[in-house]
């Protein structure tokens, strides 16, 4: 006989419930593997969002046994309590359906926060350098490689307790950006990202660090903005 | 309703060293008013605090005393750790920190416990 997994989904909108289902275990199973099997073989109206599977896109972020998580990069075998699994769409955004959320609030913070490059160069000039050692640069280079999945934004606290902050995610694109020394807009960047649903909003609980997939530290970025905050005051030249 | 994190979500070092920092500072303010109405005894004279200060001589405020120390100590640390995120140019999340203020506010409690059963 196989064994089986006892997988809670849930299914519905922000109304909804946990629906039990049983899956077999298969060996280097991972979580999307597990849903994967529900919708194809069990349950064809469950909806859930994937793409490329192995950790690239950001787009299969779930809540898995209470922890947001890439559910493509997640062995069952390092989240099965007792053969359990209970999946929910991320927490902190709205339910578009059973496990897939809006990510409009998402994106659109990015764009408050200013997270677009704007440099003074054309394609006819020449190349900036960019010393590699640079302090900049290597601050930059820390939180470059966030891929946006929204694990962090989605266990951050401070984003349930106050709706319009900005969130790790876009404050850390922010950061990056303020050490981009190519780029031109680093004071009405500052005006973005300060004030009460910027910068000075984290309480440093450290969440989006911690579950970061990515091992980046929005923490540190944050931090970050605020000594720049010292420097370049939101109201200054 | 947009769904919230629970428990799970989190339980971990750096969320339980916010949790350490908040309480023990909500704490020390309920505590604030306490101390000043203490010291205000001596508006009227120095009988009226050396009588609190003789009735407060007793075990239980001794145990709340050692109680003050150890949140004064534990929410110190607690800022300490904040302060080097905050304003050193580093990353992670400095649990070093938040084991350090833990065993330095238990040696601050332990030290003060000796020091009252001399």
């Amino acid at each position: 006989m196989t064994k089986t997994l006892a997988v809670s989904v849930w299914r519905g909108k922000e109304e909804g419930g946990f629906v039990s289902y049983e899956v077999p275990r298969r060996d280097n199973q991972t979580v999307l593997d597990v849903i994967t099997h529900i919708q194809r073989n069990v349950d064809h109206t469950l909806a859930y969002r994937f793409a490329c599977r192995v950790g690239m896109c950001g787009s299969c972020a779930m809540t898995v046994n209470g922890k947001a998580r890439w559910t493509c990069r997640t062995h069952v075998s390092q989240v099965a309590e007792n053969g359990k699994l209970e999946l929910a769409p991320l927490a902190n955004l709205p339910i578009v359906k059973d496990l897939v959320t809006d990510m409009r609030d998402f994106f659109d913070k990015w764009a408050r926060g200013l997270g677009q490059f704007k440099g003074s160069r054309t394609r006819k000039d020449e190349f900036e350098k960019v010393r590699p050692d640079s302090k900049a640069r290597m601050a930059a280079d820390a939180g470059i490689e966030c891929i946006g999945c929204g694990v962090c934004y989605a266990s951050c606290d401070v984003v349930s307790w106050r709706p319009d902050y900005l969130g790790p995610a876009a404050l850390n694109r922010a950061w990056t950006l303020v050490n981009d020394q190519r780029d031109t807009q680093l004071v009405e960047r500052m005006k973005a990202v300060a004030g009460d649903a910027g910068c000075h909003s984290c309480h440093t609980q450290g969440s989006c660090t911690e579950r970061c997939p990515k091992q980046l530290a929005p923490t540190a970025g944050i931090a970050g903005l605020k000594r720049q905050l010292m420097t370049t005051p939101a109201g200054g030249k | 309703m947009k769904r919230t994190n629970d428990s799970r979500a989190r339980n971990h070092a750096a969320y339980w060293a916010f949790l350490m920092h908040r309480v023990s500072g909500l704490a020390l303010a309920l505590f604030l008013p306490v101390h000043f109405w203490a010291l205000g005894q001596a508006i009227k004279g120095t009988a009226a605090l050396d009588g609190f200060l003789q009735f407060a001589d007793q075990p239980l405020f001794k145990f709340a005393e050692w109680g003050l120390v150890v949140l004064l100590s534990l929410h110190m640390m607690c800022g300490v750790r904040l302060l080097l995120i905050e304003f050193r140019p580093w990353t992670g999340l400095r649990k070093n920190w938040i084991t350090g203020a833990v065993g330095f506010s238990l040696a601050t409690g332990m030290a003060f416990g000796l020091a009252l059963i001399r």
